[in-house]
């Protein structure tokens, strides 16, 4: 395999990690941040202090990344998650950047400048490990009770506080985790990059991954998992169509918009059940269809 | 399922054509990436087009002779928006799918120092243009075996600068203004200071922005009431113009001086009387006689001016093909140790690189003064 064609997917299985966080976060508790770039960052650093000044493993440093990014999210969380609807989005807005200002002034870790010489310890093996286990936790959380609490704070958050649901502790939960992901995500970035700089986790970072997730399909694992994947590769693609790539690439996120606007997955989830599923129904229609057939012939 | 067929075809379009070109023979492909979108576009542009130019004009010529072969020169040009990211994709893309020999640019030092170890396990050289950051060549005192880079580093720019302010200029009092969002800026406000307090001087205030601001009126104020004889500003042409004439409408009348941030067209439209009289420091004078011959033909080719990337990467091509003409074999490791030896005149002066650093020693910084919305070379001035 070239070495492009590897690094793409390491970046897409990289950023398919934050999106599966964000996606718990917007497609089952129905919170939009716009700060997740900002955990990432606390992930990218923290991995890095673990390995770089400390010489740890970097199974140490990917723990530390989670532990951070939750620890932060929780403090965050403490402090706006009472705040309702658009008001907790703008918070998110105002910690990402706030993350980003504090490390550009730090300069006891590069400040804006940067911190080169990050050991490569990113491998596609480890992120595709990193990603299955990603997907196995959401896939079984969001199926318990309490991801169907989240789903129910999402869809009426007053009828879940009547029927007995601590919405705040959900909304908290959901939170935490996502921070978590995105914390890994950052620190595998870091170690993959081997360089990491506040600019690289700038707003245009987390509006990325947010983009991801709607592309994708809000309450679907499987159309995050497919939106990370498409909307990392589609910018590397459209590298044939030289200056008007980031043009076509607006375009094309606008045109599946249009034509899905549930997104690629919205609602539906892609397992070994739901794909046998869809199987009996185009067996059925098409049964159906011929059935139709021979009863238009006979009526003739 | 018509409009699912004609996605499908067009995905499989594009992988077929990114994907396609086959080496041939007699040609030695050279890659170069920067910025062609977002706010760096200008040099990023500018760049490209040189590389193309002078690649038409040596192939025109009869090509580069590598070991007693002929061979012509084939550019391959990427744009990473500036983004680091990105930058590591494409270095991906260029080594192992174009099989570039070496590859010219990037102008960001952000984007230069990540793409090293992909460099490495390719054994491709890589000529880094306006990329000052000492990190890009040498971490931690170990030289990287395969960056190089064609202009002179912070440090040294830092030290001309606050020379010169000292030395010649005499001034004693410095204020410093800096985006603390942004590398280059932190860099230089940096080695500024360390210097300039280094032979004596004062810094009475140290203020910041962030990338973005418009409105720099809080922190000239503050500098305004230290009374500074010069206030040092090492950022981009844009904000330069907006502070500068933010200070002047505040009555302040202090010499202004920056880095090689500033040199653009833009600086003098936007900037107009407001900078008058203010001085950088700069790769090269403008009105050299050795860059007068390359300004006509990229004007004559292009009908813009060059910016400033233009002159340095001219350089980069230079050393490029001098080493490309010593080399062993057509391949980046040859190439890759011939740079290291490289010792040739340049536009932009002389271009020796040293081994253990792969920056070009002793190339002398020029102070120039903006006199009547004309960029005038001062003198040549190195820093002790």
């Amino acid at each position: 395999m070239s070495s492009y064609l590897e690094g793409i997917i390491m970046l897409s299985g990289i950023n398919l990690i934050a999106v599966l966080g964000l996606s718990l976060l917007t497609g089952f508790a129905g919170l939009f941040s716009f700060g997740h770039a900002g955990f990432m960052a606390i992930g990218a650093y923290s991995a890095a202090i673990c390995t770089t000044i400390f010489k740890l493993p970097f199974f140490v440093g990917i723990a530390a990344a989670a532990a951070a990014a939750a620890g932060a999210s929780w403090l965050i969380g403490r402090a706006t998650l009472r705040l309702k609807g658009d008001y907790f989005c703008i918070a998110t807005l105002g910690f990402g950047e706030a993350i980003r200002l504090i490390l550009d002034n730090f300069q006891g870790l590069g400040g804006a400048r940067g911190w080169p010489g990050i050991p490569p310890h990113t491998t596609l093996v480890n992120i595709l490990i990193l990603d299955v286990i990603g997907v196995v936790l959401l896939a079984n959380l969001v199926r318990s009770r309490h991801g169907r609490n989240m789903i129910a704070v999402r869809e009426e958050e007053l009828a879940a506080q009547v029927a007995g649901i601590n919405t705040f502790k959900y909304k908290m939960l959901a939170l935490v985790v996502s921070a978590a992901y995105a914390g890994v995500a950052g620190a595998l970035l870091g170690h993959y990059m081997t360089f990491i700089q506040p600019k690289m986790f700038s707003m245009v970072k987390s509006t990325e991954l947010t983009i991801i997730v709607i592309f994708g399909g809000l309450g679907s694992i499987s159309g995050s998992v497919l939106g990370a994947v498409v909307l990392t590769f589609l910018p590397e693609l459209l590298r044939a169509v030289d200056k008007w790539r980031l043009v076509v690439y607006g375009l094309a996120v606008i045109g599946i918009m249009i034509g899905r606007p549930r997104g690629l997955m919205g609602g539906f989830e892609l397992t070994p059940k739901s794909v046998r599923a869809h199987f009996a129904r185009l067996r059925e229609a098409k049964a159906a269809r011929a059935d139709q057939a021979a009863e238009e012939k006979g009526g003739l | 399922m018509r409009v699912r067929n004609i996605v499908a075809a067009i995905l499989v379009a594009l992988v077929l054509i990114s994907c396609g070109g086959a080496q041939k023979a007699d040609v030695i492909k050279v890659g170069w990436f920067g910025a062609l979108t977002g706010d760096q576009a200008v040099w990023g542009n500018n760049e490209f087009n040189t590389v193309k130019m002078l690649f038409e004009e040596i192939n025109a010529a009869g090509g580069v002779t590598v070991a007693g072969k002929v061979y012509t020169l084939e550019a391959v040009g990427y744009d990473n928006k500036g983004d680091a990211q990105e930058a590591v994709n494409v270095v991906r893309r260029l080594t192992s799918q174009d099989k570039v020999i070496a590859i010219l640019g990037p102008n960001a030092s952000g984007n230069a120092i990540p793409i090293a170890p992909i460099l490495e396990s390719a054994k491709v050289p890589d000529i880094a243009t306006v990329a000052t950051n000492p990190k890009v060549t040498v971490l931690d005192g170990k030289v990287k075996p395969y960056n190089f880079r064609v202009c002179f580093i912070d440090p040294y720019q830092g030290a001309v600068a606050a020379g010169y302010a000292y030395e010649v200029l005499g001034s004693r009092k410095a204020a410093v203004l800096y985006d603390v969002s942004d590398d280059y800026s932190q860099g230089l406000r940096q080695f500024f200071v360390e210097n300039f307090k280094k032979l004596g001087g004062e810094i009475v205030a140290d203020e910041s922005f962030k990338s973005g601001d418009v409105d720099f009126r809080p922190q000239l104020s503050k500098i305004k009431s230290q009374n500074p004889d010069i206030i040092f500003m090492p950022y981009f042409f844009k904000e330069v113009a907006l502070s500068a004439n933010q200070a002047r409408e505040l009555g302040m009348t202090q010499v202004m001086m920056g880095g090689d941030g500033w040199p653009s067209e833009q600086l003098i439209s936007m900037g107009g009387a407001a900078v008058e009289g203010c001085y950088f420091v700069n790769h090269l004078d403008y009105d050299d006689p050795d860059v007068a011959d390359y300004k006509a033909r990229y004007l004559k080719k292009y009908g813009i001016e060059t910016e400033l990337n233009g002159y340095l990467v001219h350089d980069a091509v230079l050393m490029l093909v001098d080493a490309l003409k010593r080399a062993d074999k057509p391949d980046g490791e040859s190439v890759a140790k011939a740079l290291e030896s490289t010792n040739i005149k340049g536009i932009t002066g002389k271009i020796a690189i040293s081994p253990e650093t792969h920056n070009p020693e002793g190339k002398d910084a020029a102070i120039i003064k903006i006199i009547g919305g004309k960029y005038k070379f001062q003198q040549k001035y190195a820093a002790k």
